[in-house]
């Protein structure tokens, strides 16, 4: 056999489910942030649903700020929701079938009523405690993956730019101290 | 709000949500183990998530002020509503970040693994309310401090 050269080696190191799911789940992200913004002009965000939810069910001023648009949050988090139900039921089930589709091999499948559904192999502890760091520094740092990350580099915002380096970087060391402690997954 | 919405604000942020969630999953954002194996250099495949994202959004939100001034369903303008910069972003940005390279999760995605079938996110969705309701508590007794120096509380 006559070996890949060298780019298509690199390619297939560096991305080794290939490139297609990833693109083509960040143009939906993208559609879905845009198909808000064109209707409504507003720049969603998915972690404001965290403190506008709790408006609810607590009188402290800092989720009273978020009554006006807790009711429209939970709509958009309710669709997120649906659509990954959506996409469980659909191409994850394999009813839908596409080469831009790579199902890799984390976690576990499991089926109830003919839908394929899917869990994750990751400890509770580490969901938990990362939870609360998630909810805390998504609150204080004025955004998250979707605020910072799709609409506020979308629109080129510096505070958004430097919100993203921080978290993203910040992340990798963690994610790689937490590895090397041994820890999987 | 006692002021009337149009009837397909609703409809449409749900259809946004939909294909935003639906993307998630098609990605496998929505899973813990890929953003962990991309924040270990395993797999760089999620940076065309993010800047895939961050791409189609920038150029609605560049082109749209020019075709239209206000959006249909709103009457709000397209306009940048940029956050102001200070020491909070790179604060809750770190911690952010540690939450984010301890769980492989983040709220949008988190919302996404819930329909995918994944149970166990509850954990996740759990400490992020926890975490947001322990902030928000903390910063509006701040704020109350901060308005009333005097007062006798």
């Amino acid at each position: 056999m006559i070996p890949d050269p060298v780019p298509l080696q690199l390619t297939a190191e560096l991305f080794p489910n290939g490139i297609s799911r990833y693109a083509v789940g960040g143009l939906l992200v993208g559609l879905g942030a845009v198909v808000i913004y064109v209707g409504t002009g507003i720049a969603a965000g998915a972690s404001t649903f965290l403190e506008s939810t709790l408006s609810y069910v607590s009188g402290q001023s800092r989720f009273q700020q978020y009554v006006s648009s807790r009711d429209w949050r939970v709509v958009f988090t309710l669709g997120i929701v649906l659509g990954g139900l959506a996409f469980a039921a659909t191409v994850q089930s394999g009813v839908i079938t596409t080469s831009l589709y790579e199902p890799g091999t984390t976690g576990e499948l499991y089926e109830v009523g003919g839908v394929t559904l899917w869990s994750t192999d990751v400890q509770a502890w580490r969901l938990l405690l990362g939870g609360v760091f998630v909810g805390i520094g998504t609150r204080i740092g004025k955004g998250c993956t979707s605020g910072h990350g799709v609409c506020g580099v979308g629109s080129a915002s510096k505070t958004s730019l430097v919100g993203v380096a921080t978290f993203l970087t910040v992340a990798i060391v963690t994610a790689q101290i937490v590895a090397a402690l041994g820890v999987s997954p | 709000m006692s002021e009337a919405r149009h009837p397909l604000f609703m409809p449409l942020i749900l259809v946004g949500g939909l294909i935003f969630g639906f993307g998630l999953g098609f990605s496998q954002m929505a899973r813990p183990e890929v953003v962990l194996n991309f924040l270990q250099f395993e797999d760089f495949g999620l940076l065309f998530v993010m800047f895939g994202a961050a791409i189609v959004s920038g150029i609605a939100f560049a082109v749209l002020p020019r075709i239209r001034d206000s959006a249909p369903l709103t009457g709000d303008r397209y306009e940048r509503r940029l956050k102001p910069f200070d020491r909070n972003v790179l604060i809750g940005g770190a911690i952010f970040g540690v939450g984010w390279g301890l769980s492989g999760i983040c709220p949008g995605a988190a919302y996404a693994s819930l329909g995918v079938g994944n149970v166990s996110i509850l954990w996740a969705l759990a400490g992020m309310f926890a975490g947001a309701y322990l902030q928000g508590v903390w910063r509006s007794k701040r704020a109350a401090a901060d308005t009333a120096p005097a007062g006798a509380d």
